[in-house]
């Protein structure tokens, strides 16, 4: 579904992905592992279209997109859930989702996307008129998860989703990407958690200084010495 | 109470609502896209003057011209954040200060070319309201209730729409709205628009009571960018209550010695109230 | 460095021998663009470390009138009126600067409140029409040749105070630019949080260069209006004024120290020779041509005329150091 070839990216001051190539199948779910300060986030925010690639391409279901400006990769169907979540802080739990409908499609199927992601987390629903600002981190997470899920992506991409939460609220997280598989969607995650994501995912790639290292099933990365002993503490 | 400060008193609430109109204008921009627009009073000095030269000089009515006039201003709005703000939205800040500034400086020279420096009047005389022995100029009256509807009507667009929330989102975090399909070149505009039409609507209600010239944006410029930073820059209601604020302590303070000393005194009280508050009284 | 010296000094011996020669209205425009460029120099020192004041007019408006309203009231001589006005015009600075400095007011609050300051001295002056005679102005009593008065109908003498004036502000831009404070301003302006941090008194170097400014402001509106004899609001207080020096000062480069002088060196020669070519038709179009090229200066020249031609010398210089390899 996506794939990308070859792709290098950085920042005025410094390049932070080299030559970085990786497959996302469709209906699969794929994690990228690595420690940080390793191109993770940027990885994801080219994906996205926060940030140019400077070299390479980037294919997404058959189309060539890299290089496009974000809110253009919203309406190919690539959605963003940001590292540290970004809600809109004084916005209110329905405004963020709101805003996460902003395309022309996703505005015309507001009313059925918000009742699924309530369906999905009823907790939002208690809490639709208090200020994001105020949720907890938990709840902030499946905001901005929900958030996201209001365009109607084909593919997700999630950003460290476990950083800064309590370990059951983890779980629940995790769980969630289970159900939202379970929903067709395509995922691509980021993760410094590498036990919890390796359980989730299909296939996974090891990113380390911008460059890919590993790259196997999520089984076969458990089974991997190096991984085990760096990334898992075994 | 002497009548003729119950007087005083009112007349300042209504002199309240344009300024407050202004104050969300002003407040909305650079809430957005971190601008001031120094120029933005003669922003609406043009639209006097676009309303003047329909009305009085070719004979439109009146509606139509100010129908004219917000479209028109609104679509200034728009080329001045297309030409002045966006080539430099990367640079030093005090640029973009600085190009408004040179705006200014450009509006108030070409409006004397074209229309000399003389006072002019749209000659609308609306009627007198007494109610007991408060006099009370209708055309007042009427700027203060549709700078009203007009604040209402934004209130309800920034809340309601999926556009007017967007406007809000970006005011709190400009660089991840793009993640949710929102472009931020666009929403620039749409808001610069808006800006421009507050200040279009304000010279609609601003002509009915006062004579335009090139160089009445200096009147009461300085004082709406007293209110936004008495209210707290971008703080769209903090700008709201401090234009009664100020506009109370201007009518009463007229009321007790003149004009220009009325200022004084607003001007005074916002620097004791900069010693006190120093991002405004109801900054965030 | 070796032509340096001699230009320079040429460059003093043709502006000392300057009198001598010139006509009325060459001398005036002289004056003038000495005066003004010493404000613009003003202005600057504190513009350059990035605490831009847009309401210098208010220094200028203050200098100006005190000693004139102390001389046609009073009698006082400009000898003291003039130092008076400097105080008060240090007093007022203070007075805004205190609570602005203090308290983190900085960036677009702080160029909105000196804004705001300079339009409210300006209807100060016109509020108080009865002495000040408001917008038609006011003349000074006139006393002919007077070293007393400090007026002189010979714009010679004129030209040399504007020349020592201007000389004065570029040794103080100089002293400022080269001495220890410099750095600690360098600092404070990049990131006044981690300049407290290191220990540097913020508030203090932040006064002390604001003070300054103003006071220097405050003596070039003196001089002005001795030399004009007339004073009125509109021309040295004021929304204009202030937007005038932050203009010059801008368009020269204000980071470089004959920057302002060259601003208005190229602003006043500018509206002068638009001046001239309208006359009195079209009103209003010098100042729209004006008013343009400042927008285009400030889109496409932000370090302006000197910062240009900077990055110029610098190309050039890079340019043969390559062809030297």
């Amino acid at each position: 579904m996506l794939s990308l070839a070859a792709v290098s990216a950085g920042y005025a001051s410094f390049r932070a992905l080299f030559d970085v190539s990786i497959e996302v199948p469709r209906g699969e779910a794929v994690g990228v592992i690595g420690p940080n300060g390793a191109g993770k986030t940027t990885l994801l925010r080219v994906i996205s279209g926060l940030v140019p690639p400077t070299s390479g391409t980037m294919t997404f279901e058959g189309r060539a997109v890299g290089g496009l400006p974000a809110h253009r990769m919203v309406e190919q169907g690539i959605a963003h859930v940001p590292e540290n979540r970004r809600l809109f802080p004084r916005l209110t739990v329905e405004d963020n989702l709101r805003i996460g409908a902003f395309i022309p499609q996703a505005r015309a199927r507001f009313a059925q996307e918000l009742a699924r992601v309530y369906d999905l987390f009823p907790r939002l629903k208690d809490r639709r008129e208090q200020l994001a600002g105020t949720l907890s981190g938990g709840e902030q997470q499946m905001c901005a998860i929900g958030r996201a899920l209001m365009s109607g992506p084909k593919l997700l991409l999630m950003d460290e989703p476990s950083a800064g939460l309590a370990p059951l609220v983890v779980e629940q997280v995790f769980e969630l990407v289970h159900r939202i598989r379970e929903q067709g969607l395509t995922v691509l995650i980021v993760e410094q958690n590498v036990p919890q994501v390796l359980d989730v995912v299909d296939r996974a790639y090891l990113l380390e200084v911008g460059s890919i290292k590993l790259a196997g099933t999520a089984a076969e990365l458990k089974g991997n010495d190096f991984i085990r002993q760096s990334y898992m503490g075994l | 109470m002497d009548i003729y400060l119950l007087e005083a008193i009112i007349n300042g609430v209504l002199l309240g609502g344009v300024l407050a109109l202004l104050a969300l204008g002003l407040n909305l921009i650079f809430g957005v896209i971190d601008v001031v627009w120094i120029a933005y009073a003669d922003l609406v000095m043009c639209g006097m003057y676009v309303i003047y030269w329909l009305y009085a000089e070719l004979g439109w009515p009146l509606p139509l011209a100010c129908a004219v006039a917000i479209i028109g201003v609104a679509g200034l709005g728009v080329l001045v954040h297309l030409l002045l703000i966006q080539p430099i939205l990367n640079s030093a800040p005090i640029n973009q200060l600085l190009v408004t500034g040179g705006l200014l400086f450009f509006l108030q020279s070409f409006a004397t070319l074209l229309f000399g420096t003389e006072f002019r009047n749209i000659g609308v005389r609306l009627p007198i309201i007494e109610i007991g022995d408060i006099f009370i100029s209708y055309a007042r009256l009427l700027a203060f209730a549709v700078a009203l509807i007009g604040a209402v009507a934004l209130y309800f667009f920034l809340r309601r729409t999926f556009i007017g929330t967007a406007i809000r989102a970006i005011a709190q975090d400009r660089d991840i709205v793009g993640l949710m399909g929102v472009d931020q070149r666009r929403i620039y505009l749409v808001t610069s628009a808006i800006g421009g039409a507050l200040a279009g609507l304000a010279a609609c209600l601003l002509s009915l009571q006062y004579d335009v010239h090139p160089f009445i944006g200096n009147t009461f410029g300085p004082l709406i960018f007293m209110i936004c930073v008495l209210g707290g820059l971008g703080n769209m209601i903090g700008g709201f209550i401090a234009a009664f604020v100020i506009s109370q302590i201007i009518a009463i303070g007229g009321y007790y010695t003149n004009t220009e000393l009325s200022y004084v005194l607003a001007f005074t009280l916002f620097i004791v109230l900069m010693f006190v508050r120093p991002r405004g009284i109801f900054a965030r | 460095m070796s032509p340096r010296p001699i230009a320079l000094a040429a460059a003093l011996a043709i502006l000392a021998c300057l009198p001598l020669l010139a006509p009325p209205y060459f001398m005036h425009l002289l004056i003038q663009i000495l005066l003004w460029g010493f404000v613009y120099t003003a202005w600057s020192i504190m513009g350059r470390f990035g605490f831009v004041s847009l309401g210098h007019g208010a220094f200028m408006g203050v200098g100006a009138y005190v000693p004139a309203l102390l001389w046609n009231y009073y009698a006082v001589t400009p000898w003291i009126g003039i130092p008076l006005g400097v105080a008060l015009s240090v007093l007022l600075a203070l007075v805004i600067g205190y609570p602005c400095f203090r308290l983190r007011v900085v960036g677009h609050y702080f160029a909105l409140v000196t804004l705001a300051l300079s339009q409210v001295v300006m209807l100060s002056i016109i509020a108080a029409r009865d002495i000040t005679g408001g917008s038609l102005g006011m003349t000074q009593n006139a006393a002919g040749h007077s070293w007393y008065a400090l007026q002189f109908p010979d714009k010679r003498y004129f030209y040399v105070i504007s020349l020592a004036l201007w000389l004065g502000g570029l040794a103080i831009w100089r002293l400022i630019d080269r001495g220890i404070g410099r750095e600690a301003l360098d600092a404070i302006s990049e990131d006044e949080e981690a300049a407290a941090a290191i220990g540097i008194n913020v508030m203090r170097e932040k006064l002390r260069v604001t003070v300054i400014s103003a006071a220097l402001t405050a003596l070039g509106g003196a001089i002005f209006g001795q030399y004009l004899m007339y004073l009125n609001p509109e021309t040295v207080s004021g929304i204009e004024v202030s937007l005038k020096i932050v203009f010059a000062a801008i368009v020269g480069g204000m980071y470089a120290l004959l920057g302002p002088t060259v601003g208005g060196l190229l602003t006043i020669s500018l509206i002068e020779g638009l001046r001239v070519a309208f006359g009195t038709h079209f009103i209003g179009a010098a100042n729209t041509i004006y008013g343009v090229l400042l927008i285009l200066c400030i889109i496409f020249m932000p370090r302006g005329i000197l910062g240009v031609l900077e990055r110029m010398k610098l190309r050039r210089m890079r340019e043969k150091a390559v062809a030297a390899e």
